[in-house]
């Protein structure tokens, strides 16, 4: 049998009915179509899709077991190095990682190992298996796990096979990090993979406290000087959302992208007034920005009503850093890509309410320190968007609750945790850092990798102490 | 869950609470607020600590019922739980012992988060004179407490029903005119009366603080829906704030981004009444 060129296709649900449901839009493989995109893979000697991978699951491996039809053992290959794969397959940017260097990718589509992944923890996560308890020594050691995203959530779950008794505080009402408040239902279902993540780290016996905000209720030396943790951990996440700087970003009706996700996706404000939380939209909206974040805020605002959705990007199209899947679905879906313009000002109604956004249009100039070239406007090329609201989706910077209140905990120029990248030690004796908070904005995939770096870091420090 | 020790309607439509939160109660300083949700469903309203009881795990929260999140939460009885609470949030005031008086201005229910400041202001060596101000006598609150923890009291009613006819700038412009030494001013209340005390003080050149409340979603520090200008500058009320130096922020716009849900409130406020008071 001839291999085809193709990845076996996604189901999806289709673009014009899942444009108004939040239910999510790739419906995942059956049974038989994995086995058959499974059988697309060379086995390579010297697999390269595994140096792509972040974490480096061994990829051929674990597609050679779904070939076999031993989802048992594919699953247990891939969770010896990925703590979420259900949530990994869904949302790695694989085509950057590792479906990039897939020998495959060279003369057509690469294997869809993000897919298979998801297929193979979907499969897993639907038997509904008892996670059985850990049976703690009395005189287990205690680390505390500051903030409940995937790096925290990987680094607990290590720590807790290791014996060690965890307590993983969360500011918010609910655990999860992005995958529950900004990564949005349609892409990443709360109930049925989030949650249920979450609550088999809990069965390990991993304690989670919501509601406790670190730095404020507790500083990180009161968590080891009086309540007795040997260890912390900190992965606090990318911080507080940054604006332009353009005139009229505090009118009514312009949002950062985490608000409005916040909203949606942790407040539920879909459902409003069912759930108290409102969120306002207008018939026209506009994006500011070509990330993941930017897409899923655009498709969102889609789903919530209104009319017409442009992102507003100051790259071209192959700068966008978001999913390419993403970026499809949202054609699909009907967002409008204006790309190559850049907004200079939001444009208020006398109610101080946002009517319209002033943007100029931009070329590609010389390569800057990124290697990608540098956006410059075209002189008197300005026009206005007409639009009633508008989500900015430009990037975050660190939040500083933790690095104000912890003498010794040394941060980078831009403010984030100085951590090494192999440990995640910081400066500061047994307090280790990984994810966002050390990284800036970048994938679940990296923030869990370093969750686990530093469990594996903290095991070592802690059997040291002894 | 958190317990609900203790309700007393202090006046029309304003209530106090007594709220069992220990490690909030041991943590946090006066000009902290909290965050709370009242059932699943619930939004997440933040409320000035109003007062504390370290040894016996207390926070107390004074709060007007306004639309429908307060109304569910006034629908609570003592006994009654709410399902988060989360706190202490936003940088504390800053206390010290000042060359000159201290005075507290609160308008309405804004007299609750300024008794905590005046107790500590008082505690670090302060004389402390309180300013309270209502629209009539029957809704003035806190009274008994706040000349407890003070040097002097003036009350300033809309309608003259009680102390001075007026707003509570009068009663400042009157503290000047008496000769009173003042190093410092926190205004806390509706909007406008923060807005025109800010605008007096500026030409008495008296240093005045106040502290903002605009829409919160999170209050860590991660949705920035709590942006406000202060002297030209974005800040966040939930990390930076929410005390900021009254003279230089930006008013009009803080009152413009509150307003921003009015009518989907109403809304709301219907659904809650229509199915009666409180969600659950
Ligand atoms: C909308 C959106 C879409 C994204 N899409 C993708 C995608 O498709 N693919 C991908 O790989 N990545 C995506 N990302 C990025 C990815 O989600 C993040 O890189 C990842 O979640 C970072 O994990 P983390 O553990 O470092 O932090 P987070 O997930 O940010 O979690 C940090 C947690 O710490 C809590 N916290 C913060 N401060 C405190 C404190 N003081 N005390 C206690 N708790 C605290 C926070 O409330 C939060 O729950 C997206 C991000 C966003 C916002
Ligand atoms: C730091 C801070 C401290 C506060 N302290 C107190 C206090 O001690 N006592 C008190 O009575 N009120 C206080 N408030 C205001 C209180 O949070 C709002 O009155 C409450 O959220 C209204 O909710 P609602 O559903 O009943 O009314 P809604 O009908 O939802 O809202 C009425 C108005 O309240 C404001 N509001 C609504 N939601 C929020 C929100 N999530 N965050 C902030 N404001 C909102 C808006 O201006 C809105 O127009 C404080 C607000 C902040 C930000
Ligand atoms: S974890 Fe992500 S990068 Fe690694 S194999 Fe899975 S999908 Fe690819
Ligand atoms: S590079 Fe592609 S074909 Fe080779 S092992 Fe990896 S997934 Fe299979
Ligand atoms: S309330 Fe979200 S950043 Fe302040």
């Amino acid at each position: 049998m001839a291999l085809s060129l193709k990845k076996h296709e996604m189901p999806v649900q289709d673009p014009q009915v899942r444009a108004h449901n939040f239910d999510e839009v790739a419906l995942g493989y059956d049974e038989e179509t994995a086995v058959a995109e499974a059988e697309r893979c060379l086995h390579c000697k010297v697999p390269q899709c595994r140096k792509g991978c972040p974490v480096s699951v061994d990829i051929p491996e674990f597609i050679g077991k779904i070939k076999e039809r031993d989802f048992d053992g594919a699953i247990e290959k891939i969770k010896e190095a990925n703590a979420l794969p259900a949530v990994c397959g869904r949302v790695c940017p694989q085509e950057n990682q590792c479906e990039k260097y897939c020998v495959l990718a060279k003369k057509g589509e690469s294997v869809g190992i993000g897919r298979l992944e998801r297929y193979v923890a979907d499969r897993y996560m639907a038997k509904n298996e008892e996670v059985k308890p850990i049976e703690y020594a009395a005189d287990a050691q205690k680390v505390a796990v500051i903030g409940s995203g995937p790096s925290g959530l990987s680094c607990a779950g290590d720590l807790a096979k290791k014996g060690y008794k965890v307590t993983v505080f969360e500011a918010l009402h609910k655990a999860g990090g992005v995958l529950s408040y900004g990564i949005p239902e349609f892409r990443l279902p709360k109930d049925e993979v989030v949650k249920k993540e979450i609550d088999n780290i809990a069965k390990l016996g991993v304690k989670f406290e919501l509601n406790s905000v670190a730095g404020r209720l507790f500083t990180v030396d009161e968590l080891m000087e009086e309540e007795g943790f040997d260890a912390v951990f900190i992965g606090t996440g990318a911080g507080l959302p940054r604006f332009q700087g353009i005139p009229g970003e505090s009118l009514s009706g312009v949002y950062s992208a985490n608000e409005f996700l916040t909203r949606c996706n942790l407040m539920k404000a879909y459902k409003f007034p069912e759930y108290a939380t409102p969120i306002k939209i207008g018939k026209k909206v506009a994006v500011i920005g070509g990330g993941n974040v930017a897409m899923d805020a655009a498709r969102t605002a889609l789903r919530l009503g209104a009319e017409k959705v442009y992102i507003v990007y100051r790259r071209s199209e192959a700068e966008l850093p978001a999913r390419k899947e993403e970026v499809e679905h949202a054609k699909e879906e009907g967002i409008e890509f204006k790309l190559l313009n850049n907004p200079v000002e939001i444009l208020g109604d006398e109610n101080g309410w946002v009517k319209g956004m002033r943007c100029i249009k931009m070329e590609l100039g010389e390569p800057d320190e990124s290697g990608r070239r540098r956006p410059v406007a075209v002189a008197g090329s300005e026009f206005d968007l007409d639009v009633e609201t508008v989500i900015v989706s430009i990037g975050t910077g660190p939040n500083p609750i933790i690095s104000q209140t912890t003498p010794g905990l040394d941060t980078t120029k831009r403010g984030n945790i100085a951590a090494d990248e192999e440990t995640g030690a910081t400066s500061k004796p047994g307090v280790f850092a990984g994810g966002d908070i050390v990284t800036g904005a970048a994938t679940v995939i990296l923030a869990m990798g370093a969750g686990r770096k530093a469990a594996a870091a903290i095991d070592e420090y802690l059997k040291s102490k002894r | 869950m958190f317990k609900i020790l203790k309700k007393e309607e202090l006046s029309p439509s304003v209530y106090s609470m007594d709220i069992e939160a220990p490690r909030v109660a041991k943590k946090c300083l006066a000009g902290q607020f909290i965050i709370l949700r009242v059932d699943e469903e619930g939004e997440r309203i933040p409320l000035t600590i109003a007062n504390f009881d370290r040894e016996k795990g207390i926070i107390n929260i004074v709060f007007q019922v306004i639309g429908a999140s307060t109304m569910a939460l006034a629908a609570k009885e003592a006994g009654e739980s709410i399902v988060d609470f989360a706190g202490p949030l936003g940088q504390p005031s800053k206390i010290k012992k000042f060359d000159g008086t201290v005075v507290v201005v609160g308008g309405g229910i804004g007299v609750a988060p300024t008794f905590p400041i005046a107790r500590a202001m008082k505690e670090a060596g302060n004389k402390v004179i309180a300013i309270m101000g209502a629209k009539t006598k029957d809704i003035l609150i806190m009274e008994k407490e706040m000349s407890e923890v003070t040097d002097e009291i003036l009350i300033t009613t809309d309608d003259g029903s009680r102390g001075i006819k007026g707003f509570v700038t009068y009663a400042v412009q009157e503290l000047v005119n008496r000769g009173e030494k003042i190093a410092q001013i926190t205004a806390i209340g509706p909007v406008i009366m923060m807005k025109s005390v800010a605008d007096a003080t500026r030409e008495l050149g008296i240093p005045t603080v106040v502290s903002l409340n605009p829409i919160m979603v999170d209050g860590t520090g991660m949705c920035g829906g709590c942006r406000v200008t202060v002297g030209d500058e974005t800040k966040f009320a939930c990390v930076d704030g929410p005390e900021f130096d009254g003279h230089k922020v930006d008013f009009p716009e803080l009152m413009s981004r509150q307003r921003m849900y009015r009518d989907m409130e109403a809304e709301e406020k219907d659904h809650i009444c229509r199915i009666g008071l409180g969600r659950k």
